[in-house]
């Protein structure tokens, strides 16, 4: 068994002018002690699905399918049962750690936070905890008596793995961990996040945009787009060799070191990603797509399995590019 | 620290409170506005405490009273005296008592009901939020006065009527900020990382958006004391209160019931105002050194 199986998960935001699909039936599976990563261009659902899986969307939000947390559904828990999940079985490290600290508390009181809410301690008890936390982050553990404003990005940033490894959760979910940090920086919170998982054998799930760094990090990679996981494999694959145009548009997106002609070559991709009220029929993705047939517009492709053990949503993936199916649409 | 004691929890506990306490004191102390303030408060308080040893029901009654009529400040009568001979100085001494009463007691009690229902609609919404809010709009338009002299019909009069019937009617003013407030705190990510860490509505009440909400109540605490202590001389005015006794709102009133702005009876008619302005200003001083203890970063960098 996973420890966490996402299995047909929709989610649609109710809004003035109408539902709003943002995630749309996706399904992942993330194994104990493996790392996925999820990747996507803004507004494809991907943080979205990151707070789903804790229930943690406002109540505009309907959530269908079925999120499998250690065989326990987490869509049907109880509220009590809910709360003991959060953070003790999967933890969460947030983009921008400045706005995600509180700036009145220390931060040594705000890692203490959830020791302090699930399991039944002394003060003296988490404080000494904290200290241990920030040993392993690699602060200095008088940083614990430090206001937020008192710390650099990067610091901030290992103040949150802290907590997020507070209650030594079986899951931590990072999303746009790196986002907003300089380079050298991010390199270092990515490593730190890599060995704390390892060492401590806890299942990560990136969230990023940046498909080097995931392909980098993780195991296997599942590309999102529209609402939608457009293909998922072995992530050096899906980097090197996309089989999806659009996991190729994404990878394509960062310069290669030591690759003269990649510079050269235009990059990027044409256009915007679809507006989730009037999305494009059949493959969202066809209007900007580079080949695109004549097919894509009338075909809803699902995640064929591709090379290897990858598989993606793209009719260049079937034998027939596509024909049969619009046969059998056409009967 | 040497001597190894066996401490229990509790005795802990203490130790660890008695530390916070201390590490508060030093950081108001940083503040010399604030010390000013409290000092000015705490001398106020205990000047009012004291004022029945000095002064004499005699020297404060309208008939026996024994200074001259309407006399300007003299060696005797150091601010003068008012229309029935009373010394203004006494009358302000004394008034104190019912004004600093009323005016920490209504403020209180209708800024703890302000931020509990600010912060409870703004942290529910929905259905609970609709509720609390018309419930503020309909106190909110009541006539105070109305409202005020209902409650001593049915209450009595007195100096506790008048005390619920300010803390009852000025608190909508306090919820609606406090919620505008809860609002903009909710919206921040500390919230969400709060409820994704296991938080119930308690918790992320309490610990996360109070201390966010916290300016805006001392701001508007400090204002309250002022409108208070006037409010209280309008409800005595209109004999809801006990009216021999004297407060600062009473000897403004009376002072204007008796020209003393035309006539220029300056002595009459600005110590109760400036006494007033004292106190208001002494508030406004603790309060900004509280929010300066509370936010981290309104605090001078060392």
């Amino acid at each position: 068994m996973s420890l966490l199986e996402i299995e047909d998960l929709s989610v649609t935001y109710r809004t003035a002018g109408g539902a709003v699909p943002a995630v749309r039936g996706v399904s992942l599976e993330l194994p104990a002690g493996a790392k996925l990563g999820v990747a996507g261009e803004s507004g494809c659902g991907k943080s979205t699905l990151a707070l789903a899986l804790l229930r943690l969307l406002p109540p505009s939000a309907t959530v269908t399918g079925r999120i499998m947390f250690e065989g326990e559904d987490v869509l049907s828990m109880k509220w009590g049962r809910l709360r003991a999940v959060r953070w003790a079985g999967a933890s969460i490290i947030f983009q921008g750690a400045m706005h995600s600290l509180n700036a009145v508390h220390r931060v040594g009181a705000q890692i203490a936070e959830p020791i302090l809410l699930h399991e039944d301690v002394t003060a003296a008890e988490a404080e000494r905890r904290v200290a241990e936390l920030l040993r392993q982050v690699g602060l200095p553990p008088d940083r614990a008596r430090a206001y937020p404003h008192e710390l650099s990005g990067g610091q901030r940033q290992r103040v949150m793995i802290a907590m997020a490894l507070a209650c030594n959760p079986r899951l931590i979910i990072a999303d746009e961990p790196t986002t907003a940090l300089d380079v050298m920086v991010q390199a270092q919170i990515l490593r730190l996040i890599e060995e704390l998982v390892r060492d401590h054998d806890i299942s990560l799930m990136i969230i990023s945009h940046d498909l080097a760094v995931l392909a980098d990090t993780c195991d296997r990679l599942a590309v999102m787009y529209a609402g939608r996981v457009v293909e998922e494999g072995p992530a050096r694959q899906v980097f090197e060799s996309a089989s999806h145009p659009y996991s190729g548009a994404l990878a394509e997106a960062f310069p290669r070191i030591n690759d003269p002609a990649s510079r050269l070559r235009p990059r990027g991709l044409a256009g915007d990603p679809p507006d989730p009220e009037m999305l494009p029929s059949g493959c969202a993705f066809h209007p900007r797509c580079p080949s695109a047939v004549e097919v894509c517009p009338r075909v809803d492709p699902q995640l064929w399995p591709a090379d290897g053990s990858s598989r993606a949503a793209c009719v260049h993936v079937l034998p027939d590019h596509g024909a049969s199916l619009v046969e059998e649409g056409a009967r | 620290m040497s001597t190894p004691t066996v401490a229990g929890p509790r005795r802990l506990a203490w130790v660890r409170r008695g530390r916070t306490l201390l590490r508060f004191w030093r950081e108001f102390r940083r503040n010399r506005a604030g010390v000013v303030g409290l000092v000015l408060l705490v001398g106020a308080c205990v000047l009012a405490l004291v004022a029945p040893f000095f002064i004499s029901d005699a020297e404060l009654s309208v008939t026996k009273a024994p200074g001259p009529l309407v006399a300007e400040p003299s060696w005797d009568y150091p601010l003068g005296t008012d229309k029935f001979g009373r010394s203004i100085l006494d009358l302000i001494w004394q008034g104190s008592r019912v004004s600093l009463t009323v005016g920490f007691l209504a403020t209180f009690m209708s800024v703890v009901l302000g931020t509990v229902i600010g912060i409870a609609a703004g942290h529910y919404r929905g259905w609970v939020e609709s509720l609390l809010m018309r419930f503020t709009d309909w106190v909110l338009v009541l006539p105070t006065l109305v409202l005020a002299i209902s409650l001593v019909v049915v209450m009595g009069r007195g100096l506790g009527t008048i005390i619920i019937a300010i803390g009852v009617t000025a608190w909508p003013v306090t919820a609606r900020l406090v919620r505008a407030q809860t609002l903009a705190v909710e919206a921040r990510p500390f919230i969400e990382r709060a409820r994704a860490l296991g938080g119930g509505h308690w918790h992320v009440m309490t610990r996360h958006v109070l201390p966010n909400v916290m300016p805006i109540v001392l701001a508007r605490t400090t204002l309250l004391v002022a409108s208070t202590i006037i409010a209280e001389s309008t409800l005595a005015f209109l004999g809801l209160s006990d009216p021999s006794r004297v407060s600062w709102g009473t000897t403004l009133q009376e002072a204007r019931d008796a020209g003393a702005t035309s006539a220029g009876l300056w002595w009459w008619i600005v110590p109760p105002g400036v006494a007033i302005a004292l106190v208001a200003l002494a508030f406004t001083m603790v309060g900004r050194a509280l929010e300066q203890v509370y936010n981290p970063r309104l605090r001078e960098r060392r």
